[in-house]
């Protein structure tokens, strides 16, 4: 589905009220929209809303041998996913230019910066090591979909608890959760991306844009940096030229909004903490609120389960028997079985000159489709072979080869179908003939 | 299956919140437990051609896990709730049109299948699509003894002889879907009832 075009009288009152220093949802220029962070039940799980830009971050990790070149280094891997859900326009599993972009942005603010100690992820140099992946799923796109994901990413991978283990010699151990509680990884400082969008050839600035911001921007900035006021990346794209003033106003915006944003990060990640040590409630349905409309809960809801048998019992008592089935085969000659009796068959005329050789006792084609008419191995009866079976043409080479009485196994013949016996007889037939001729 | 309520036979706490992604034209969250699905719709909408249907909208089911790619299990999961929510969408009254739906996985903790069930159903309310009724999910497990745990956890699961699930639709609880793991008996299948009804 395509993303709905933005009109042209929408990108004039856009921009116009960028010229007048307004915002569509009433912020300021400099301003950074409510940043709300929610845990799940399991550690590196994590849902980082920025407004209505909402990211799902999951970190995953395992034990793989390490890269040759890097034999004490653990593994990072990120991948960021644009689900359909997020916003019509992205497909399924199209690696989009924006994607792309995306997902080297954030290797590069979170990989290339060292924030995670990765030597302290080696198990046994050369051998094994510990690879962490990063699985982010944008949700709702309403623009700057890499604040918010690098948020979730430094948010899940704080959160996150590998296993413990231990060496000993060659062996090396694995714990579970229950036998040792699980380590967090060794995090040295908390890069997050803070964007910023230009109208207007670089004239206006905007901190955080919305969806439409994006839409109608002339050129992005995006700047990586930790609360100790180091830039671990920057970005500018779009192809507009900045002044060096506008690079070094935006990177002091960023150390503000930085400092800010890592402080909330904290504060949530400290009281997820309190609230698991507490063994109190925890988990995605704390996040919903209580008093919404669109919102509803319920507590345990015990079913009552007395007189479930009984009902059970009539029910099945109400329920009309399965019908006799016929399972005894019945062999008419070598390499023609039956089960069941069968019914006068409808087709007539095609078999009209073999009839009197053969037994009336041809099914009609439609008694088979009858559920009732199944028998015991009805899991035999598939219908490609009924489809295969069905042979119109009259060369016996190919009617010879698809019978081969020896081979074919009782079962696979029992509940031939009727199309498949008219045809069986046939061939058996002919094929009797040519064994006499061949005596 | 004895004379007084087991321990089994309760639904865990559960939760919903509706609406509550901007972009999508219904959307839906399901916590049960601590298995927790995200559920959002698009549509009535424009087609591919390749999917376009004279007769009826062209419904598109997603399922999409929270680590890694979508492989097998997902696949026939789509297949299942996709076959369910057809079943309960009066998909008619919009023809040459597609109508799709997302369904992504936020935490698995057991009953994976009917909660997908249920926030799909949810979603669809959400969009205000018109629906011949609602449907819910529920799953159930048997433990080798053959005692009946309603709603199970992972553990349970993996623990069971056997995994249940069943949708009903609202207004006649008739059975919508109904898919099994493992082996059991035609009467332990007639034990799980309809109890969510309709939960919103």
């Amino acid at each position: 589905m395509k993303e709905t075009p933005l009109s042209n009288c929408e990108k004039r009152f856009l921009l116009r009220a960028i010229e007048e220093r307004k915002r569509l949802d009433g912020r300021q220029s400099y301003d950074y929209r409510n940043v709300r962070v929610s845990f799940g039940t399991d550690y590196g799980c994590c849902v980082v809303e920025l407004g209505k830009t909402r990211v799902l971050g999951q970190v995953s990790c395992e034990l793989v041998a390490p890269k040759p070149n890097r034999a004490t280094e653990g593994i990072l891997f990120f991948n960021l996913e644009l689900s359909p859900m997020a916003s019509p326009a992205f497909e399924l599993g199209r690696q989009s230019e924006l994607l792309v972009k995306l997902n080297r942005l954030l290797e590069r603010c979170l990989r290339n910066s060292k924030c995670i100690d990765t030597e302290s992820l080696c198990v046994v140099a050369g051998e094994k090591v510990w690879q962490i992946r990063v699985d982010l799923h944008l949700l709702n796109h309403d623009g700057n979909i890499i604040d918010a994901a690098s948020i979730a990413a430094i948010v899940a991978l704080c959160h996150f608890r590998r296993p413990d283990i231990s060496v000993q010699g060659e062996e090396i151990t694995v714990y579970t959760p229950e036998e040792r509680d699980p380590v967090p990884l060794s995090i040295h400082h908390m890069p997050i991306c803070v964007s910023f969008a230009f109208f207007k050839q670089g004239t206006y600035l905007l901190v955080d844009p919305s969806e439409r911001e994006e839409r109608v921007m002339d050129g992005l900035l995006v700047i990586a940096m930790n609360k100790h006021h180091e830039i671990c990346t920057i970005q500018s794209s779009g192809g507009i030229m900045l002044l060096k003033d506008q690079v070094l106003r935006c990177s002091k915006i960023t150390g503000v909004k930085v400092a800010e944003i890592t402080e909330l990060i904290q504060k949530a990640l400290e009281n997820d903490r309190k609230v698991r040590k507490e063994g109190g409630k925890c988990g995605f349905a704390e996040s919903i609120p209580n008093q919404k409309i669109t919102a509803f809960k319920m507590e345990r809801a015990p079913v009552d389960a007395n007189d479930v048998e009984e009902q059970a019992e009539e029910i099945i008592m109400k329920a009309d028997p399965p019908l006799d089935v016929f399972a005894k085969p019945i062999l008419w000659t070598p390499g023609t079985a039956q089960i069941g009796e069968g019914v006068e068959n409808s087709w007539g005329e095609l078999e009209e000159s073999e009839r009197g050789e053969e037994e009336d006792d041809d099914n009609d084609p439609d008694t088979l489709e009858d559920p009732k008419m199944e028998m015991e191995d009805v899991s035999i009866v598939s219908k490609t072979k009924k489809d295969d079976t069905i042979v119109l043409s009259d060369s016996e080479e190919e009617e010879v080869v698809i019978l081969k009485p020896e081979k074919v196994p009782k079962k696979t013949r029992t509940p031939t179908s009727s199309k498949q016996e008219n045809s069986s007889k046939k061939v058996s037939n002919k094929k009797r003939k040519k064994k006499r001729v061949s005596y | 299956m004895g004379s007084e309520p087991e321990p089994g036979c309760a639904l865990r706490p559960f939760a919903v919140e509706q609406g509550l992604l901007s972009r999508p034209d219904g959307s839906a969250a399901f916590v049960q437990g601590d298995t927790s699905v995200l559920a959002g719709v698009y549509g009535p909408a424009e087609v591919r051609s390749s999917r376009e249907s004279p007769e009826r909208a062209a419904l598109d089911v997603l399922l999409r896990p929270k680590v890694g790619l979508p492989g097998v299990l997902e696949r026939s999961r789509e297949q299942m709730v996709r076959r369910a929510c057809e079943a309960a969408l009066l998909g008619e009254l919009h023809p040459r049109s597609s109508v799709t739906l997302v369904l992504q996985v936020v935490s698995d903790a057991g009953s994976l299948l009917s909660c997908c069930l249920n926030a799909a159903c949810l979603a669809l309310l959400d969009a205000g699509l018109p629906l011949r009724s609602l449907f819910c999910g529920v799953t159930c497990a048997l433990a080798p003894d053959g005692a009946v745990a309603l709603d199970p956890s992972a553990r349970q699961e993996k623990e069971a002889r056997a995994v249940l699930t069943f949708a009903f639709e609202s207004t006649e609880k008739r059975l919508l879907l109904s898919t099994t793991r493992g082996a059991c008996s035609a009467k332990e299948v007639e034990y799980v009832r309809d109890v969510h009804g309709t939960s919103v």
